[in-house]
């Protein structure tokens, strides 16, 4: 196993790998175990009447035939029965990857499944613990991991293997590129990435001349680089795409104008185009300039491009009508978003969208706690990154929310408009 | 509630062995295989093609055909048809539907085939649709193919019994010898255990020879009334029992037997004979370990004793326990679902006294057993059948 810690520099004789995907093809109900997984959740099949754990996924419960199958959290505790290392595979995906380790693990909520093993777990038989991440395709792959590890640790040990290393988007040793540094968020993420031990972080600054409070502190940060960006010239994007677009490995874009009040209490569309400028059209605009040579270095090395992450709100699931025009924008993002990881899927770069709740800043003065400050958000952006995973509901508002939309949308849309 | 005893087969045979030789590669498509196994029948029954009224087929590569399509693409009219997608049991589950349809008089004569052809990415492109389960949960991890699954088995095995890789040296060396004798084999070199040990490394812990080679190829039988058969003046075999089983013992937490386990009682007891009337056994034999367990679990030694049993005994057409007599798919090569009747072709050959090189001395009574379809993270389908010489 080579070091994935140590960056080596690029050989330009060699052609640039092309990036290749594992098998993508599932049936309808395994895209429950996907969607758990975009969530960094590892969820089965439990039958309602019978309380069977079921995998793989079925249409019915394998053991009294009911209909009535929900998916429910795991904690994924179970043995290590047998192990195998491939040294030969019929997809040219791992053939890139040989040698490759699997174990066969039998959970103690009752199935056996087939997982990707980190070899540090140990020599069957052993005590494991399955997680579910996302693999190159976008699809959910289960791990085998140490039974020891607790979440904390659970990343840096994937970081350290190179093939599960696919599975994630650790930001160490990668070149990262923070649209906007002028806000709280993007100076925290910029921190929190250095931390985390990325290579180089550009922080971009549409205005530098305002001399925006934090900057320079940033700026003295060895790995840190300020760069012109302003998300609302085409220009603008273009120029910075053409010098760096071929560097950057993980893209988080922090850019957004926040104005509160819905429709009647304010007169006019301008603090709404201003927001859909940044918001929903400079998405646009960097999509359209990093995207594409991002997504031809999904395979490049040890450090290709892995991930793009998209800072929006949770008020992008459903309008929050005191900050109503702010919400349409998020939406009009999220809803640009998925488009945008559609179209990175082939390359296997990962889009992360992240939902935070109301941020503890100057646009949400009026909103009671809890708030989110912005270095727990960095945190969670990063933490979600080391564990690869798509959509981050960070803090307790976020959670919340998420809860309740997905229990039952309209209800949420009657509580939020009688919340005013 | 009485329990309720199974016929046996008393007017029922079967008849008419025919392989059709194996290759690597093959342009041709399934349906060309299947044409020339059924040439093959005619040839050598002297039968005409209109007096083939039954057809059971087994192929993997027939797609978007199915046995029906191939009626109108061969010109077939028959009344009785039957299409097994069973892989490796596929051989002894027509045998049995296809007895059954003889003796109750819904068809006179049933051709039976397996037949694949094998393009050089057929293999490859078969693996990632073989199941939903293996689609959903097996080839995203890895995309091993059986070989990854059965090294679990193996490993598993090994661990749980103490077998050694020694242990299933000496059966696929011992078969490389039986293919040696048999002209159809596609490997023709002696294997010797030193290579076999060092092999380059497939899926820990197989290696290169545990590993059996997708082919192209055919093999088929008929099954007709004793009477036909006699009026024809074929060389029949008896069938003295069947057994067939699928999805066994779901709740082992991986797989270390088979429902043969299950079903070995009955099927001696409705074949009348013993362990010891057994004059050679044909297994279903695409990785070595699937060997062992069958051994065990029609009852030829305990659960966890087929590696002392291979060590014990010699398994060559001489040996005091002849097995995979013309040397098994491991060396003869799997033909896709015509694999799983490889070993029914021997058998017949056996005990109608029409093996030729790979003929064991005296065999009167042999044991077919077939064993396929690896769905998930085992196989699901098992199935025995004890054949005899007329007279026996």
């Amino acid at each position: 196993m080579t070091e994935p810690g140590r960056r080596k520099r690029k050989n330009p004789i060699l052609r640039t790998r092309v990036p290749l995907l594992p098998p993508s093809g599932r049936s309808r109900v395994a895209l429950g175990l996907t969607a758990a997984a975009a969530l960094g959740r590892f969820e089965l099949q439990v039958c309602g009447d019978c309380g069977t754990v079921q995998y793989p996924p079925r249409e019915a419960c394998h053991r009294c035939l009911s209909l009535a199958l929900t998916w429910q959290p795991q904690s994924g505790a179970g043995e290590l029965i047998s192990e195998t290392v491939l040294h030969h595979s019929h997809d040219v995906y791992f053939r890139d990857h040989l040698p490759w380790h699997l174990g066969m693990v039998r959970l103690d909520a009752g199935p056996t499944v087939i997982a990707h093993l980190l070899p540090a777990s140990g020599a069957a038989p052993c005590r494991v613990r399955i997680v579910a991440r996302l693999d190159k395709a976008g699809q959910a792959a289960l791990v085998a991991v140490p039974d020891a590890h607790n979440i904390s640790e659970r990343a840096p040990d994937m970081a350290n293997d190179t093939h599960m290393r696919e599975l994630i988007c650790d930001p160490r040793q990668r070149k990262v590129l923070v649209s906007d540094g002028k806000s709280p968020v993007g100076q925290a993420l910029a921190k929190a990435l250095v931390s985390a031990g990325a290579e180089i972080v550009w922080v971009g600054c549409a205005e530098p001349w305002k001399r925006p409070p934090g900057l320079d502190e940033l700026n003295r940060l060895d790995s840190v680089t300020l760069v012109p960006l302003d998300v609302t010239s085409s220009d603008s994007v273009k120029s910075l795409g053409a010098e760096l677009g071929a560097k950057v490995d993980i893209l988080v874009n922090t850019a957004e104008v926040h104005r509160p009040y819905g429709i009647a209490a304010r007169y006019g569309v301008e603090a709404a185009r201003s927001e859909m400028d940044v918001n929903y059209l400079g998405l646009l605009r960097l999509a359209q300039e990093f995207g594409p040579v991002m997504r031809s270095r999904g395979a490049d090395g040890q450090s290709s491009a892995t991930a793009w992450v998209n800072i929006l709100s949770v008020y992008a699931l459903s309008n929050f009508p005191t900050h109503g025009t702010y919400s349409a924008s998020k939406a009009a993002a999220y809803s640009l978003a998925q488009c945008l990881r559609a179209e990175m899927q082939p390359a296997g770069v990962r889009v992360m969208n992240v939902f935070p709740g109301p941020i503890d800043d100057e646009w949400n003065q009026e909103l009671p706690p809890p708030k989110l400050t912005a270095q727990a958000l960095a945190r969670a952006v990063v933490k979600g990154l080391q564990e690869g995973v798509e959509d981050l509901f960070p803090g307790e508002v976020a959670q919340e929310w998420l809860a309740r939309w997905r229990e039952n949308p309209k209800v949420l849309e009657r509580e939020l408009a009688m919340s005013r | 509630m009485t329990h309720l005893r199974r016929a046996g087969y008393a007017n029922a045979v079967v008849a008419v062995p025919v392989t059709v030789p194996y290759v690597r590669h093959s342009i041709r498509g399934a349906h060309w295989f299947i044409a020339r196994a059924l040439r093959d029948l005619l040839e050598g029954s002297g039968l005409d093609k209109a007096d083939i009224d039954g057809l059971c087929l087994s192929s993997f590569t027939l797609a978007p055909d199915t046995a029906v399509g191939l009626t109108q693409h061969l010109g077939l009219s028959l009344r009785w048809l039957d299409h097994i997608p069973m892989g490796g049991a596929a051989a002894i589950v027509s045998l049995r539907r296809a007895l059954r349809a003889v003796e109750s008089g819904d068809a006179a004569i049933v051709a039976c085939v397996g037949a694949d052809t094998n393009h050089v990415d057929t293999f490859r492109a078969t693996l990632g649709n073989f199941s939903q389960f293996a689609r959903d949960a097996v080839y995203p991890y890895g995309s091993g193919g059986p070989n990854a699954s059965f090294a679990f088995l193996t490993a598993y095995y090994m661990r749980a019994f103490g077998a050694r890789r020694e242990d299933f040296g000496k059966l696929c060396i011992s078969q490389r010898e039986n293919a040696l004798r048999y002209p159809h084999a596609l490997f023709r070199k002696p294997l010797a255990m030193e290579e076999y040990l060092n092999a380059r490394l497939i899926a820990e812990p197989l290696r290169l020879f545990d590993c059996v080679m997708p082919c192209a190829g055919a093999e088929a039988f008929l099954v007709m009334s004793r009477a036909r058969a006699q009026d024809l003046g074929l060389p029949f075999a008896r069938v003295l029992a069947t057994s067939e089983r699928h999805n066994s013992f779901p709740e082992d937490p991986i797989q270390t037997r088979g429902g043969w386990a299950l079903d070995r009682e009955e099927l001696f007891a409705q074949a009348g004979v013993s362990h010891q009337d057994i004059d050679f056994l044909q297994t279903y034999d695409d990785y070595p370990v699937i060997s062992a367990m069958q051994i065990e679990d029609l009852g030829f030694c305990g659960k966890g004793e087929a590696p002392e049993f291979i060590r014990e005994h010699s398994l060559t057409i001489d040996g005091t326990f002849p097995m995979n007599t013309s040397g098994g798919q491991l060396s003869v090569g799997q033909a896709g679902a015509a694999g799983g009747y490889l070993g029914m072709t021997e058998a017949i050959r056996q005990v109608t006294g029409t093996a030729q090189s790979t003929t064991v001395p005296d065999a009167r009574i042999g044991l077919v057993s077939g064993f396929g379809m690896i769905n998930y993270d085992r196989g699901l389908c098992c199935g025995a059948a004890i054949l005899a010489e007329p007279s026996a």
